[in-house]
Order: structure tokens, then sequence, then C-alpha cells
């Protein structure tokens, strides 16, 4: 299908990239990977006065190191993600994640910083970014701005990213050593959004559970974490008997919606099963 | 020695697994598909359709659409009222059957969501659906027909309001009066055990690769269209009988299609207002859907309700059989839409000797899109029935299912066997297929795993479901179809032109859409006529090239095209032997053909080959007086039964019974299709139909909200499975040849698709039986599955809404249903 007509921006830095978006009219979008954006305009569901590709702007793509964190660039894509050696030692919960995005030709074009703005419910790793307490760093006309994990997820399809903004990059706490962590999706085809996941990170001490995090996709308009698990989880023997007690309370709180895949019933069973998993493997049993 | 010496001896082409020589130019796309037709001057068409199910059109203004940048014409219904006809159906399956007609765009009111309202015509395609948007329509709200239980009640809402009921047609076929078998109300009555069952054969989308396409070139009073059609020799009759441009000024052209699992078999509304259109301005004009459009508008296939009875003694004896459908027609009749359900009614009795049997079927309209033939066409939904029933019946009277069909079906001694729904089974024998099915799929040790699961209470339960299937193929006797009432006969039509360099051009009736016909036929005739498989050119699609033809469906391309290319080479072949004894001086009698050559009997050396034979008849400056300088011949056709290929496929399904999720963990299928004229194209037929049998089982459904919007209205809802999705595949074959064809070919292209479905759904049932279950609605979504195990029931309906990635459904979708809201 064809896209209503539109203006077209490439800039190649961030600063041109401001000022594109503020130049750019009414309803200006910036292109990541285009992978929501594309279909989104081609159903003329969204007609953009102005399209502002990201492509060519360089200092937006790659990972590096920063002290205690590493710094995911919003541009870089899913599959260069996958490769990156430092993803996998301080945050394999990403990369697995990621693993389970769509397919190849999706994750070669779509966007770290393009999934998280995007805000999908049914998105991979708005679950895993509110469960790793990511930070996200928004560049716009009056600078720049971090913001924690727990903010960004403002609604369904919405963050905090406002118009005539940018998100520019994204840090991740190094968890490693006694961490452990997995990601548990349900979907019925391979290559398809999650009906229901968990991102679970479970730091173990002594036969213990010292510390779990653990992010929900889709169990409401955007990512929740499931805090009384968490709770119940903190200081709890790591035994399947203690998991299963404390993933029983997965889906308390949540809100999911009733759709072709699911109704939000199934969806809460779903959410406690899948915590079971995801926790019992994170926690090496 | 000369290369056509050298042939001498070699191996048939017959039976030998040659890659396909189409497959090249149709997987890089470097062909003509239609879409890819450029024509000088050529305008694009966009469609305005109803976001509605169900309205009276109170207004369309299309002037603003008409003054849109590069727009060049908008037609609206009322514009082409009078010159636009009906859409044909050219099966009336009861002398009272109801047709309302099927009008390509609406004129007064729309009775689906996606019908055209409106045709805009500009220079672009990019222009053409820009203006959409500008099409204002104001709708008047008629209530909206979807439930067929509903729809056939007394006082039911009407989907047309000019016809008395939603009742199309009522078909019956009683074995008991038919003289086929005995009275089946008397079978049910002396029965020992009666098993009733509700099944819901879902609608499903047929999701052809290539998306619908049409061409029309006026030249003078000459139409020219291409289209991605299976159809096009049947297509030009329906277009000329329509919208009155005379057959012999219409010329239609089927170029590469991208496949179609009979959702081309139609003559759509789209190729009408394209030629319309065409007509109507004398410029060239192009229309191609959007994916969206393809979901929302091409016919749907399945939607039965199925009511299904058996009887049978305590001993497991099958004694008699009841089946009372419900069949969704959609809100108009195409092509065949009434006879697909009817196609079925000879075949619910599956291969079991029952002996009283009684079919009843009801058409019923609903404001949604019309069904037609989709892989298999009424034979899987008889499958289903009857391999599900059968599992019923097993479990009621504590039978192994396997052994409960051993019992009932049809011996290998007893072939040729007259069925209870009057159908002459050719030949087959399903206990060796069986058996070899059983050691494909390891049938003993997942049996004791199954047992060790059980026991052991394991949240992963196995099962192993069964389907032991025929079908009826090779499409078809035409004297049956003319006492079917179908409007055509089922003959096929060939052709062989022998050029004079001794290259041989085939032309067939057959029309593919991906089949490999240019493979298969290509090793048909270079085995008859003893030619290189590499001098063989395969021509079909266009009707100026291939004349006669029926085209592509039901199994039938091998069977009787196949089979009519057989006949034209033996004609060639008896022409070129008067031309040879000429020439070589000897009498006919003395001559053998073989390997492409005549020899004189007894005098060696003396031989002269047929490609020679080509050469020295377009010169024709020898050849026998009072003969014609040609060896070219055609032949027809006509097969005087169905073909019955048979199976047994077995799939061994893990169900996770704390999520419903179900994993086939292996599948294994051995099927008897005759001879086997290439084992590759074989093979990927089975592993297609499995691929889409499979995916009736667990993914596919088409499914409407309470205001007849199709929710499922992008690949993200309606769930196609990919190659990720499925097991890795066991085949084998067993070989009973058919003896109603030259080949003995018996047919492959539904096969899988219609036996993979029930094996899939009673392996599931099979896994969780034990837990209560006994039926799970298709497809078996996870959440019908854990919900059947922990709430009882067949899992119910799902929520229709779609789901929230990237999904839209019919009424989101703008730039299809234009600017009505
Ligand atoms: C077939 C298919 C299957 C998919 N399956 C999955 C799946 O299983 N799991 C999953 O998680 N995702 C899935 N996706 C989505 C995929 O992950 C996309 O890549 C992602 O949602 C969007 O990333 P993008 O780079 O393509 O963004 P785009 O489509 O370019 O942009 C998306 C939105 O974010 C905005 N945006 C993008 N980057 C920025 C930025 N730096 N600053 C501000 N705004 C920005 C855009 O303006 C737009 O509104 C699938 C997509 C497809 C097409």
């Amino acid at each position: 299908m064809i896209p209503a007509p539109f203006e077209y921006a490439r800039p190649t830095t961030v600063d041109e990239v401001l000022q594109a978006l503020a130049e750019g009219g009414e309803d200006v979008k910036v292109l990541a990977g285009g992978q929501s954006l594309i279909p989104v305009m081609r159903l003329r569901l969204a007609a953009p006065e102005t399209v502002v590709d990201l492509g060519r702007v360089a200092e937006l793509r790659g990972v590096r190191e920063e002290d205690d964190a590493i710094v995911v660039g919003a541009m870089t894509t899913h599959s260069d993600v996958l490769a990156d050696p430092l993803i996998r030692q301080y945050a394999p919960l990403v990369a697995e994640a990621t693993a389970t995005v769509a397919d190849r030709q999706v994750r070669h074009r779509g966007t770290f910083g393009g999934a998280l703005v995007h805000a999908d419910p049914a998105g991979d790793l708005p679950a895993v970014a509110l469960a790793l307490d990511a930070d996200f760093v928004i560049a716009g006309p009056e600078g720049r701005r971090t913001i924690g994990a727990s903010e960004f997820f403002v609604d369904y399809l919405t963050t905090a990213v406002q118009e005539g903004e940018l998100l520019v990059e994204v840090r991740l706490p190094k968890l490693a050593g006694s961490w452990g962590m997995h990601y548990a999706k349900f979907n019925r085809v391979a290559q398809a959004w999650s009906i229901v996941a968990v991102a679970a990170a479970v730091r173990r001490e002594d036969g213990r559970i010292a510390e779990a995090r653990i992010g929900l996709t889709n169990m409401g308009p955007t990512p929740l974490r499931a805090r009384q698990v968490e709770e119940a989880l903190a200081g709890a023997e790591a035994t399947p008997e203690a998991v299963a007690a404390a993933a029983a309370h997965a889906a308390e709180g949540t809100e999911p919606s009733s759709d072709l895949n699911a109704q939000a019933d199934y969806r809460q069973h779903l959410a406690t099963v899948l915590t079971r998993r995801a926790v019992s493997t994170a926690a090496g049993l | 020695m000369t290369a056509v010496e050298e042939r001498t001896g070699t191996e048939k082409e017959i039976g030998k697994a040659r890659r396909r020589k189409e497959d090249a130019r149709l997987i890089t796309g470097r062909t003509t598909w239609t879409d890819n037709m450029v024509l000088p001057g050529m305008l694009h068409l966009a469609v305005v359709r109803s976001p509605v199910a169900h309205a009276r059109i109170a207004h369309v203004d299309v002037s603003a659409a008409q003054e849109a940048p590069g727009v060049v014409a908008v037609l609206t219904g009322r514009d082409l009222a009078e010159e636009q006809g009906s859409l044909p159906c050219a099966w009336p399956v009861t002398p009272d059957m109801v047709n309302p007609g099927h009008p390509s765009i609406a004129v007064d009111q729309v009775n689906h969501v996606g019908e055209a309202v409106a045709v805009i015509v500009a220079r672009s395609k990019a222009a053409a659906q820009d203006a959409v948007e500008l099409a204002d329509v104001d709708y008047e709200p008629l209530p909206v027909v979807l439930d067929m239980e509903q729809a056939v009640q007394d006082g039911a809402d009407l989907v047309h309001d000019h016809l008395e009921s939603n009742t199309s047609y009522h078909f019956v076929f009683d074995a008991g009066e038919a003289g086929t078998g005995a009275d089946t109300e008397q079978a049910f009555a002396d029965a020992d055990v009666v098993v009733s069952r509700r099944f819901v054969q879902q609608r499903l989308i047929p999701a052809f690769m290539e998306p619908r396409s049409v061409v029309v070139q006026p030249q003078g009073d000459n139409y020219t269209m291409w289209s991605a059609t299976q159809i096009p020799h049947i297509l030009r009759v329906m277009l000329a009988m329509v919208t009155g441009v005379p057959e012999h000024k219409l010329r239609v052209i089927a170029p590469d299609v991208g496949g179609g699992f009979g959702g081309k078999i139609t003559p759509t509304p789209e190729e009408v207002l394209s030629l319309l259109v065409a007509r109507r301005l004398g410029k060239p004009v192009k229309w191609t859907e959007t994916r969206s459009e393809s979901l929302m508008t091409a016919h749907h296939g399945r939607d039965q309700i199925q009511f299904i009875d058996i009887a049978a003694d305590r001993e497991g004896n099958v004694t008699g059989l009841k089946v009372r459908l419900l069949a969704d027609m959609g809100a108009y009749l195409r092509l065949v839409t009434p006879g697909v359900p009817v196609l079925g009614a000879f075949m619910f009795n599956g291969i079991y000797k029952f002996p009283a049997y009684r079919f009843e079927c009801d058409g019923i309209f609903t404001n949604k899109v019309p069904t037609d033939a989709y892989r298999g066409a009424g034979r899987p939904e008889a499958t289903f029935a009857i391999e599900r029933i059968m599992d019923e019946l097993a479990a009621e009277l504590g039978m192994d299912p396997l052994e409960l069909r051993r019992k009932n079906w049809i011996r290998a001694e007893e072939f040729p066997f007259t069925t209870v729904a009057g159908l002459q089974y050719d030949s087959g024998d399903y206990e060796t297929a069986t058996q070899q099915a059983l050691e494909l799929l390891g049938y003993d040790e997942l049996r004791e795993e199954q047992r060790r699961r059980r026991e052991s209470n394991d949240p992963v339960q196995l099962g192993i479901g069964i389907s032991t299937f025929t079908e009826m193929c090779g499409l078809a006797p035409s004297r049956v179809l003319g006492s079917l009432s179908f409007g055509a006969g089922g003959w096929e039509h060939a052709s062989i032109r022998m050029l004079p360099t001794g290259k041989v051009e085939v032309v067939t009736g057959s029309t593919p859409h991906g089949q490999g016909h240019e493979t298969a036929w290509s090793q048909l005739v270079a085995d008859s006529l003893g030619v290189p498989f590499e001098d063989v050119e395969v021509l079909h699609g266009d009707t100026a090239i291939s004349s006669r033809g029926l085209d592509t469906y039901g199994s039938r391309s091998l069977v009787v095209g196949g089979s009519a290319v057989v006949k034209a080479a033996d004609k060639v072949i008896a022409k070129a032997r008067r031309i040879a004894a000429h020439l070589l001086e000897a009498s006919e009698d003395d001559l053998d053909f073989a390997d492409g050559k005549f020899s004189v009997r007894g005098t060696p050396g003396a031989s002269l080959g047929i490609q020679e034979i080509a050469l020295a008849i377009f010169a024709a400056h020898n050849y026998p007086e009072g003969i014609e300088p040609s060896i070219d011949a055609e032949a027809t056709f006509d097969p005087e039964n169905f073909s019955f290929p048979h199976g047994t496929h077995l799939c061994a399904m893990e169900v996770d019974t704390e999520t419903g999720f179900v994993k086939i963990r292996k599948y294994a299928c051995v099927d008897d299709v005759g001879t086997i004229v290439n084992p590759l194209i074989v093979e990927g037929q089975v592993h297609g139909g499995l691929a889409q049998g499979i995916a009736q089982a667990l993914y596919e459904e088409a499914v409407y909200d309470a205001d007849g919007n199709l929710t499922t209205g992008t690949f993200v809802d309606y769930l196609v499975p990919a190659a990720s999705d499925l097991p890795h595949f066991d085949t084998g074959n067993t070989v009973h040849t058919a003896p109603g064809n030259p080949i003995g070919a018996k047919g492959v292209g539904e096969a899988g698709c219609i036996a993979s479905t029930p094996a899939v759904v009673n392996a599931a049932l099979d896994a969780v039986r034990h837990l209560g279950v006994s039926d799970i609605r298709m497809p078996l979504t996870p959440e019908r599955v854990w919900r059947a195990i922990h709430a009882g029931g067949d899992g119910g309906d799902r929520a229709s809404a779609r789901t929230n990635a990237q999904a839209v459904d019919s009424s989101d979708a703008p730039s299809t249903t234009g600017g009505a809201r």
C-alpha cells in the first residue's frame, strides 16, 4: 500500500535532527528502522507531514562502556545488539529478548531505540528495559535529560519522549557475576510478538535469592514490574516451591487486554506460569 | 553417434526427481507477474470499499475525488449498474436454489465489509490511492447477519431483504433413496451405539502469495486481459457472458501466477470492473490489490457447522452415518460457492463400509465475503468430520481408534469398491499404507512414552492422532458433473506442435499457478515421444495460444490434463508412423517405435527419429498422398471416473497442559497418489498441503467482530505458519495406479491439506482425553486448549478484538474503506 505524501529530511547529526524536528511542521516523525512506522504509514493510520530519517546519524549507533553502565545508541539495530560482546557480557537478558524479536529481516533494520520509543505493549524490549532499570537519555530543544525506565513508559504506545525530542541512548547497568537472567516469551508462532512474556533477572547468594527484578510484557498498556513477586522472592530460598509460590502473585494488579490471542484471565494465568519458568531458569533451578 | 541415439535405453523420465524448470524464474520474480505489466498510457484503479457489513447506500459523493490531482474518472455503482450484469454462479446445486445475483460494485446496498462502492481511475497508483480517501459515502445501517445458526431461525434478520429467508438451498443425498445404501433412519433405530457431535469448520482465507492483479488493454473492439487467475479459459467465457464483450473479441492471459489454492478460481468483481472501465475509457488499466484488500475481499473457504451422527454395533461395526451441514455462502454466490459442500457430500463416508448414509446441507447467506473453493474444497471438511467422529466412536466403545478403522475400512481385495455414496473407488491398500506410516512415525515407542507421561502426570502430555483418508480427484467426468447440475464439463485439452528443428511445443489447457506443470508435462512428452526433456516447451495460460481448456483445481491437472497430453502424443506418433513408413519404404505394420525412433523390424539400421520426421514434414517435399503435411495433434480427455488417492497420516503432539501450547512432535504420512511422475513435485505438494492442513488445525481463522468487521485483517492476526513453525515431515508412498487414465496418476495437490487437519486435532485430543477433553475448536489456540483442559467444553470463542501489535482490522484500513467514517 502507498503512504500519504510527506516531506523527507535526512540529517547527519543529533543537532540537525532536532532542528529538522523543530521545522518539520505539525506532525513530524522520526524514522529509525521503519519496521513499525512504515507499516502504519502504508496503512495510512499515520500520515506525518515530515519524516526525519535517522539512518545517517552515526553518533546514534553502537554500544559502548561507561563506568558501571553500558550505553546503547538508539539507532543500534537489533542484529547489532545481538552481535555485541558488551551486551552479551553485561546484559544477556537484552540479547536473549532481542533474539526473539521478529525475524532476521526485521532485526536487520529494526532498532533498539525505535522498539523502546514505539512502546508496543506486545514488544519485547520495554519490559526488559524496565526490569533492568535502564536510564533513557533524551535530547530536545532545551538540551538533554535522563529519566528512569519507570517514568519512560507512560501509556499505550506513549513514552516520555515529547514532540520535538529524540531518544539518543539507553544506559543499562552492568549486571554480571551472581546475576542470572531469562526471558520467557509466549507466542503462537515463532517470529511473532509476545502474547505475554516475562523478563527476569535474579541475584543469588548462598542458596537464596537475594534480589529479583521482573518485567512483564503485554500485561497492560505499558510494561510492568511484578513488584509482589519481587518482594516475595527477596531473601527466599532458591527452591522450585518458593519460586512457584512467589510467581503466583505475578498477575496481581495487572489489567491485560482481551484480544484474538488471549483473553485477560488467560493472560493473567500465563503470567504466573511464565514468571515461574523465567525465575527458575534465571536462578539456575 | 548423435545425441538422439545416445538416449537409446536411457532411463525413463517418468519417476525422475527432476528439479522444476520453471522455478528459477518464479523464485527470482524475473517473469511476467501481472503486476509487472506496464502498458503505454496505462491508468490505475483503486477501489473504494464499504467499511460496513450491511447498509443501504444513501448517498455517494465523489466530486472531491474526481477533482483530485491525477484522477481521470470516478465511477460509482450507479454509473455501472446497467452494464455490470451479475458475477456468475456455475453450480445451481438444486433446481430451486436461490441466487440473489452478485453485482461487481454495489448500487443500492452493501452486504459485506469490503464490497466495492466506487472505482477511482488515475494516472498513477499513488494518485488513485490518495483519492480513495476523498470519496464520501453515506450508509444507512441494516441489521448484520453473521451467525448461521441464528440466520436460519424464523424471523431472523435477512441478508437480502427481497428474499424469503437466508437459505439459498437445501441439498439432500440419501443413500436409501439413491439405491446405494440402506435406510438410514432404520440403521440408527437398530444401532447399539450412536455418537453425535457438532464440529465447526472455521472460515479460512486462501492467502495465496501473489496478490490478485488485473490488466486490461483495449485495442479497437478487442480486449486483452492479463489476470492473476487460475482459470483464464473459464474467465473468458464468463466475462463474455457477464459483460457482453463477445468471446472472440476477448483474450485472457494468466501469465505466471503466484499461487491460488482455489482463491483464484472465481471471476472477481475487480476483473469485471477493470474490463468495464477499460471499455468505457478506451484506455489500458491496471488494478492490483493490497494484502489487506486481499484478506478482506478475496473469497474465503470452509466455514461449515457440521452435525454428525454415527451408528455402530457394540463390536465396532459402523452401521450408519448422518450428516447435516450449515454452509456459509457469505453474502453472494460466486463461481462454485454452493457446490463446495456438495463436493464433500460424497466423501463423508471416507474409506469405510457404511451400509446407510444420509447427507443434508443448507447453504446460508451471511454478511461476510463469499466463500468458494479453497484447497480441497468440500473434501477436507468431510474428511475432518469422519476422521474426528471415528475417534469419538472409538472412545465411546473403548476401542483403539486404529482397530476401529481397520475393522471398517475397505480391504485391498475389495477394489474397485462402490461406496454408500455411489462412488466407485478405483484402487488402493489402506492396510499397507497404514503399516508403513506406523513405522515411519515410530508408533510403538511413542505410545510407550505417552503411557509414561500419563503415569507421571507430566505437565506435557503426548498424543497420537490418526487420519486414514481418501478423496475424489481428477475433476471431473463431464457426465457426472452434468448429473450434479454443474454448468460445465470436466475434460481437458492438449496439443503438441512438432517444430522443424525437432523441438516440441506442448500446449495445455490446465493453467498452472505454481504446481510445476511445465516440468511434469515435459517428462510425460519426453517419454512418449522419446525426445530429450530439454527439447520440450510447455505453453499455457493464454486463450490465444491454448484455445481450449478448463484450467487447474481439484487435483485435476496431471490426471486429466496430463492424460490429454499423453493422448495427443499418441496421435503425433500415429501420424508420424505413416510418414516414417513412407520415407523408410516399409509397411506401417513393420515399424517399431521406441526411444523416439521408428525402426523397421528385421532390417537393422533402417530407422528414422521422430525429430527428423518433424523436419521432413515441415519441408513437405516427400510425404504420402492423401494426408496432410503435419504430425501435430491435439486431444481432449474426459475421464470416466474420478481417481481416489488415499493415505494414512499420523501426528504425534505434545500438549503443555499448563499453558495450552501444542507442538507437533512428529508427523508421518504415507500417500498413495498412483503413478508418481516426479517424486520431487509430489513431495513438494505433500509438504505444502500438510502446512496448509496443519494451519487450519492450529493457526488460521478468519474472525469477524459483532459488526461484521474482519478483525484478522493483516498477517499479524491471520496467522499463516512459516517453515519455522512446522515439524520435519516423514513422508512415504505406496503406488496403486489409477485405472481410469493412461498415466495411472491419482492427483496429489490436495492430499496433504485434506488428510492432516483431523490427524492434528485427533492427536491433541488423544493427549488430553484422559483429562476429560473430547473436543477443541479449530484453530487450537493455546487459550482454547487451556480452557478445554481447565474449564471443559471446546475452548469457546476467541475475543474478536485484534491484537495490539501492529494489527489493523478492516474498519481501520482507510485506504481501502474510503472516507466514510
Ligand atoms: C513482522 C514484524 C514482527 C515484529 N515482531 C516483533 C517482536 O516479536 N517483538 C518486538 O519487540 N518487536 C517486533 N517487531 C517490531 C520491531 O522490533 C521494530 O523494529 C520496533 O518496534 C520499531 O523499531 P524501528 O527501529 O523499526 O522504529 P520505527 O518503526 O522507525 O519507529 C517506531 C516509532 O518510534 C519512533 N522513534 C524511533 N526511533 C526514535 C528515536 N530515537 N527517538 C524518538 N522517536 C523514535 C518513530 O517516530 C516511530 O513513531 C516486529 C516488527 C515487524 C515488522
